[in-house]
């Protein structure tokens, strides 16, 4: 069987090629080229040059340039971003949220009082997100990735694995075979490698799906977003760059099957009774999909020369928009604890390095994903005494000034135990 | 660099090694204690040796061309770092078995390292000479702290640095690292350390400035049991380090 090896440029890179280095040709194995598994692969690369990181992924060439969808970064992301020499080239095309507002109630109510409202900057002058086409994102992480001499190799994924001694030798789906010291599953929350390394899963269906699609409308919408409490559960909209928004819209599996399947005339019916009419005339653009949504967490993040990433470690429900924060999380914390381990000389594979990423992620995701659970079933009904509660809480928060920073600094993602690249610094 | 020695022993002793190594590298089995206390030493050795010898701590190999003895090696599990940081490593433990657990973990690491069964006197007659010496849990099981420091001085090069890492001989260190870690938490095997062999700061100075060394730096060690981690502390009461260097 012939044997993957670094590309020419990596080999270089690596300097000395004693025997020790050749039997263990990367240190770090990445399936998966999401944000998350490129995020892990930058951040690694830029702090540790001598490091051989390599990326497979699945999807043929090109596919992710497909993806017209947007995603919501947190402040504490776009600065991990910037510190990866990423942001930059990302920002001209990003939109800032300035503001937020969450009403409740009923899709027919002619009037939805607001009852909270951020006005946001997690630092003067920085919005505490951002709304960002995940095709740019990608395109940003891939040119720094390949500029730091991370090979990323397209319709490549992995067949089975086996921990040999100090390494780990993977079977990769084009026959070939690579050894690495690591190998990291950012291959999302249906993961085969999670499934491969025998790692068991809690999951929660919520039997709602989430419908995405992009509204192009008349009036510009200031950097607003909304996120409408209806009795079917949480209708968010996005700012995109120029009068154009994004949708998550949820509803009930079979609703939103059906809603996407409906001709353009009916779905943009249904879809002006939630939107209203208060930025004019709205169309759809470009294809809209429904995501079954539910909440999935890994019983264990790690194994010996083993570790999850994003959401092969924890699918939550995107009603905080925080699924893909808590991705660049991981990585972050991950790409520290490696980096850490190796200028102590520690083995980066080793069980007890990786523990470490392990304790340091795995409450703070359970902790998201039982906040927006629990947010998700209080939210996601009609029932009258519940939306009196759920009301008076939030009027609450947005009368006290210091919830509503401290619920704006979480949602920027900036809390003090946040790894170093999510707080701005280099490893 | 010496390549690892191949050894010569039947199959079933290298069966036997084997499990012995797969016991001495599990981070959660017999020698946890140790694995637990590694990132704290390392940190130490790292940051001391980089500041003093001009390299940078966060460069690939820090200790690139520096030749370093560890003494009671044991399993390896500070030699292997060692070797990846970049330094000439000989690795020596008065047990030939802890030497050849080493050397096939090291040969499945894919790190070169030179294992020896040996004694660090043996060593100093040898006229082997090191830019540092790593006596890291060791000197409270030598028979003579005195001697056993001065031969480990004469290997030392001028300007070179010994690390010293052991169990004060206190009430407080007998309570913690004999009762509660041998008996309570059964971190270690009874009888790993005793407690008349312990050795107080004052009396590893003392030898350490006989052997012809100064007195760098020290610190206590402290286990945080809610982070479930080592750090440096003020307190030298139960377990310390003592970094001396040769003028």
């Amino acid at each position: 069987m012939s044997e993957r090896t670094p590309n020419a440029r990596t080999r270089r890179k690596s300097g000395t090629d004693t025997e020790a280095q050749s039997a263990d040709r990367f240190d770090v194995l990445i399936a998966g080229a999401g944000y998350v598994g490129l995020a892990l692969a930058v951040s690694i690369a830029e702090a540790r040059p001598g490091m051989r990181v390599m990326i497979v992924d699945a999807a043929p060439e090109g596919v992710w340039e497909k993806d017209g969808r947007a995603s919501a970064i947190a402040a504490a992301a776009s600065r991990m971003l910037a510190q990866l020499g990423c942001w930059e080239e990302i920002a001209g095309n990003a939109q800032p949220i300035t503001d937020m507002i969450i009403t409740d109630s009923r899709t027919s109510d002619p009037v939805r009082p607001v009852f909270l409202t951020f006005g946001g900057e997690a630092a003067p002058g920085e919005p505490f997100a951002h709304m960002v086409m995940n095709r740019d994102l990608n395109t940003a992480l891939r040119r720094r990735a390949e500029e730091l001499g991370v090979d990323i190799v397209q319709g490549v994924g992995v067949d089975g694995f086996e921990v040999e001694g100090a390494t780990v030798s993977v079977r990769l789906s084009d026959g070939m075979q690579a050894r690495t010291r690591l190998l990291v599953a950012a291959d999302g929350v249906r993961s085969r490698l999670r499934d491969m390394a025998g790692i068991k899963t809690l999951h929660w269906d919520y039997g709602q799906s989430g419908i995405v699609c992009t509204v192009a409308h008349e009036r510009p919408h200031n950097g607003r977003a909304e996120e409408h409490f209806l009795p079917a559960g949480p209708f968010a909209t996005l700012p995109l760059m120029g009068n154009r928004s994004s949708i998550v819209w949820t509803e009930r599996t079979g609703d939103a099957e059906r809603l996407v399947a409906e001709d353009d005339f009916i779905f943009e019916q249904e879809l002006e009774l939630r939107f209203g009419l208060k930025l004019g005339e709205i169309h759809v653009e470009g294809p809209r999909r429904a995501w079954p949504l539910g909440l999935t967490l890994a019983r264990d993040f790690v194994k010996p020369r083993f570790a999850l990433a994003g959401d092969a470690a924890h699918g939550i429900h995107p009603i905080a928009g925080q699924g893909l924060n808590l991705g660049f999380k991981d990585a972050a914390a991950l790409a520290q604890v490696l980096v850490e381990a190796d200028r102590l000389g520690e083995d980066i594979g080793a069980i007890d390095v990786l523990q470490r990423y392990e304790r340091w992620r795995r409450f703070d995701t359970v902790q998201m994903g039982v906040t927006t659970d629990v947010l998700n079933r209080l939210f996601s009904n009609d029932l009258g005494p519940l939306r009196a509660v759920r009301d008076i809480g939030l009027g609450l928060v947005d009368r006290m000034p210091g919830m509503k920073s401290f619920f704006v600094r979480q949602a920027a993602g900036m809390d003090r135990s946040a790894p170093r690249l999510l707080q701005g610094e280099a490893i | 660099m010496p390549q690892a020695r191949q050894t010569s022993i039947d199959p079933r002793e290298v069966e036997r090694f084997s499990a012995l190594a797969a016991e001495w590298w599990n981070p959660n089995g017999k020698f946890r204690p140790l694995h637990r206390f590694n990132p704290v030493r390392l940190a130490y050795i790292r940051d001391h040796v980089a500041a003093h010898f001009g390299r940078d701590p966060r460069g690939t190999k820090p200790f690139d061309g520096l030749r370093i003895l560890d003494i009671g090696c044991g399993g390896g599990l500070l030699c292997e770092p060692m070797a990846r940081l970049g330094a000439e490593i000989v690795g020596a433990d008065a047990s030939e078995t802890n030497i050849e657990v080493a050397r096939l973990h090291a040969a499945e690491s894919g790190v070169n390292i030179d294992y020896r069964a040996t004694l660090a006197e043996t060593l100093a007659d040898e006229g082997e000479k090191f830019d540092v010496i790593l006596n890291m849990e060791v000197v409270e099981h030598v028979a003579d702290v005195d001697y056993f420091i001065e031969k480990c001085g004469e290997m030392l090069k001028p300007g070179g640095l010994m690390f010293v890492a052991t169990i004060n001989r206190t009430t407080k260190a007998w309570g913690l690292a004999i009762i509660g870690a041998e008996y309570v938490l059964r971190w270690l095997p009874r009888g790993t350390h005793q407690y008349e062999k312990l050795v107080r700061p004052a009396e590893l100075e003392k030898a350490l400035e006989q052997a012809g060394l100064s007195i760098k730096e020290k610190t206590g060690v402290v286990y945080n049991p809610l982070a479930d981690r080592w750090q440096r502390s003020k307190d030298m009461d139960v377990n310390y380090m003592v970094l001396a260097e040769k003028p």
